[in-house]
């Protein structure tokens, strides 16, 4: 239901449908080719309906507006103020189409009545256009934003790379702890499990924080590089505060995830398959590589799983560790969720990221099978 | 028959040069082995096996017979002692270059790969021709009657065919040896003794040296050229099946293989190969075979094969005992008598069902013994 939701949201236009009816209906019969403006119909409908319509339903548009092009919402708010005027002193305008270019000479701009095409359907795809950088330019084409305003492909990309490179060391730094814990006795196992699943038990934001710590540049990390005289004083590392950070911290928090898998599916390959393959004749190291690994597929597969579309996502760590370079794109659904309340730009992130891990679930059961995985 | 298919005739007349040394192909010398350094899982070990033999470590578990197992292929090393294969020693050679083939508990059949790829690995990292591989892959699954099994997964096949590939896995790359670590354990009963049937006839047709470890004796006493008993990381007795079970050397081995009954006692008299026996508790005296007491006042146990008793009829000089039946079993052919002979609650006796058996329950029995069937041994 929520992603449901999600999904409708990213392409639903149906907000300001209901503000404007009469007007986007009159729009629809403007014919573009011959006339430059809209006809006199238009002008008419549009007065009316800000003449009568909701206060706040109108505000809401408004706010709809200004994503297809800048300008709407003052453009409207002075208009509406002119309309407010004359309909309180009862003198309605025999010709709608001069006053409203009267009230604001923008009512002469075609551009503007060109952007309004793009809303006066109930369904619009101008949120996945925008989550791509992506706008209408004024003959409705599909452009690049402005080279400045150009954050979401950059953000998706590092998206991207990031929960890649996390899977790729949570798989570097989790396979040998998964196959201690597989091996060694139960003593030495159990204890190290603790220590796995210790950072669990401690709230993430404590963790991440504690990763401040560690890496800032007069953090444990670094202090001890230039006590030791690796680093000199002056060229402390930056650690934190980038994607660095971010790719360090991500790392050790979603580790758990891929050890735990990874151990479950070594936890049940017989100690002597290996045993079997050396008497074969295989040296430990073909052993390995040739029975051992092609076992454990499955867990790296679920971890691994596990671990991307958990990093993919992710959002607090990134926030807190990553500074203006290591933020992901949960950075830019929460900032539209929460302070520039555009939900519609929301839900289109939101889908898309949706929409990658799906891509994602769907190459790995064409690489791998999705039978595969396996969490014990 | 194909070359690696070794004469068998060969073979078989090794066994009878054991006594000469520098003949034997696996050689234990001495071995100990410990884990923690301070129990001893095997002791002293010293043990000759001919090319061709099959030998079979029979034992109880903990005994160490998969230790030795074990050492032999490689996976641990003996504490003291060396163990020469082919006049080498090969304590320093590891698992993989040492060429003998071992069929695991539970096979260890590769679950990745199928029935082909499991053949073909031990092959293919001999860096083994592709097509010559094939060759032998199909080979071996033909010797195993799976010919038309390659393509598929160890999952997809029964517990006695994944039997079958686990063997051929190891005999596919013509090792100098085999081991089996009880293979059969994970079977049903009856696809057991087919199984036992199958891996002696390979054995008899290609020659191959195998030592087999197992706890159940019948497989053992089915399988085997030579048993060696092991108890207690001790080999108890190196022996034919046969000798083992008319002979057995000291009451660990008759108690461990077939059925036994006991009397303990007290040595009276030595007389040459024979004594006397007094019986704890006065019920009497037994004429039996000095085999493992040395002076009077020994304490014994005696060992007598239930087989070995014959009711209602007396022994003309001694030996001669009654039991009181306490529990009769209908065997068909035989009918299994329990009775109570000199304090003894547990003394089996076999009576062959000729049909004039028609004693009950709490009659009294006539028995007696030929001195030669009972062992007087340790206790």
């Amino acid at each position: 239901m929520p992603i449901g939701d999600m999904l409708f949201r990213s392409v639903d236009d149906s907000q300001i449908n209901g503000v404007f009816p009469n007007t986007f209906n009159e729009y629809k019969k403007w014919d573009k080719e011959k006339d430059e403006l809209p006809p006199e119909e238009v002008y008419k409908a549009l007065f009316e309906e800000l003449a009568y319509g909701e206060k706040i339903q109108i505000g809401r548009a408004l706010t709809r507006m200004n994503y297809s092009k800048s300008g709407w919402k003052s453009l409207i708010k002075t208009t509406s103020r002119e309309i407010k005027k004359a309909v309180k002193k009862d003198e309605l305008p025999n010709n709608y189409k001069e006053f409203l270019i009267t009230a604001n000479e923008k009512w002469a701009d075609p551009t503007f009545w060109y952007a309004m095409g793009q809303m006066v359907n109930d369904a619009t795809p101008i949120y996945y256009w925008n989550a791509l950088d992506r706008t209408y330019d004024q003959d409705q084409n599909v452009v690049m934003q402005d080279e400045k305003r150009r954050i979401y492909i950059k953000t998706w990309i590092k998206t991207l790379k990031i929960s890649v490179y996390v899977t790729i060391f949570c798989l570097i730094l989790g396979f040998p702890v998964a196959h201690l814990l597989a091996n060694l006795p139960l003593r030495y196992s159990n204890l190290l499990m603790i220590f796995v699943l210790l950072p669990f038990w401690t709230s993430l934001l404590v963790r991440t924080t504690a990763w401040i710590v560690m890496l800032q540049q007069n953090g444990v990390i670094n202090g001890i590089l230039v006590w030791l005289g690796i680093l000199s004083d002056d060229g402390r590392l930056q650690l934190v505060y980038n994607e660095t950070g971010t790719l360090i911290a991500m790392t050790q928090i979603l580790l758990p995830f891929m050890i735990l898998p990874l151990y479950s599916v070594m936890r049940v390959i017989p100690k002597s398959h290996m045993r079997a393959a050396q008497n074969l004749g295989a040296k430990p190291a073909t052993a390995f590589w040739k029975v051992y690994l092609p076992q454990t597929i499955p867990g790296m597969s679920a971890g691994g799983l596990l671990v991307f579309v958990l990093a993919i996502g992710y959002f607090i760590t990134p926030e807190l560790v990553g500074g203006k370079d290591g933020k992901l794109i949960g950075h830019w659904i929460a900032y539209h969720l929460k302070t520039t309340l555009n939900w519609g730009l929301c839900a289109a992130l939101g889908a898309i990221l949706l929409g990658v891990m799906l891509i994602f679930y769907w190459l790995y059961n064409k690489i791998v099978g999705i039978d595969n995985i396996k969490l014990g | 028959m194909t070359i690696w298919f070794r004469p068998v005739i060969q073979a078989s007349l090794q066994i009878f040069n054991m006594n000469n040394p520098s003949q034997s192909f696996v050689k234990f010398e001495k071995i100990d082995k410990s884990y923690d350094g301070e129990v001893l899982v095997v002791k002293n070990l010293n043990l000759d096996i001919a090319k061709g033999e099959f030998v079979t470590m029979l034992g109880p578990s903990g005994s160490g017979k998969t230790t030795t197992l074990m050492m032999l292929a490689g996976f641990e090393t003996p504490t003291n002692g060396e163990i020469f294969l082919d006049t080498k020693p090969i304590s320093k050679i590891p698992p993989y270059e040492r060429e003998i083939g071992m069929v695991f508990q539970n096979y260890a059949l590769f679950p990745h790969m199928t029935v082909e790829e499991n053949l073909s690995f031990p092959l293919e990292v001999r860096k083994i021709p592709k097509p010559e591989t094939k060759e032998k892959v199909q080979k071996a699954l033909d010797m195993v009657e799976l010919g038309n099994f390659g393509t598929r997964f160890p999952a997809q096949l029964s517990g006695g065919q994944q039997q079958r590939v686990a063997l051929a896995r190891a005999l596919v790359f013509e090792p100098r040896l085999v081991l089996m670590d009880e293979p059969l354990g994970a079977l049903d009963k009856n696809l057991r003794e087919q199984m036992q049937y199958e891996i002696k006839h390979i054995h008899d047709r290609i020659g191959i040296t195998v030592v087999y470890v197992t706890h159940d004796q019948s497989e053992a006493l089915t399988m085997s050229n030579r048993i060696a008993v092991f108890n207690d990381g001790v080999v108890q007795q190196l022996s034919t099946p046969d000798i083992l079970y008319e002979k057995p050397e000291n009451s660990f081995v008759a108690k461990f293989i077939g059925e036994n009954n006991t009397l303990n006692g007290v040595v009276a008299d030595v007389n040459g190969d024979t004594c006397t026996v007094e019986l704890d508790n006065g019920f009497g005296k037994v004429k039996a075979l000095k085999v493992n007491v040395n002076d009077k006042g020994d304490k014994t146990q005696l060992s007598i094969r239930p087989e070995r008793v014959t009711i209602d009829s007396t022994n003309p000089e001694s030996n001669n005992f009654e039991g009181k039946i306490q529990e009769l079993i209908y065997l068909g052919d035989h009918i299994r008598a329990r009775l109570n002979v000199c304090g003894n609650d547990e003394f089996i006796v076999k009576v062959p069902n000729e049909g004039s058996f028609s004693h009950k329950e709490g009659d009294l029995l006539n028995l007696s013994w030929n001195p030669d069937d009972v062992r007087a041994l340790d206790i």
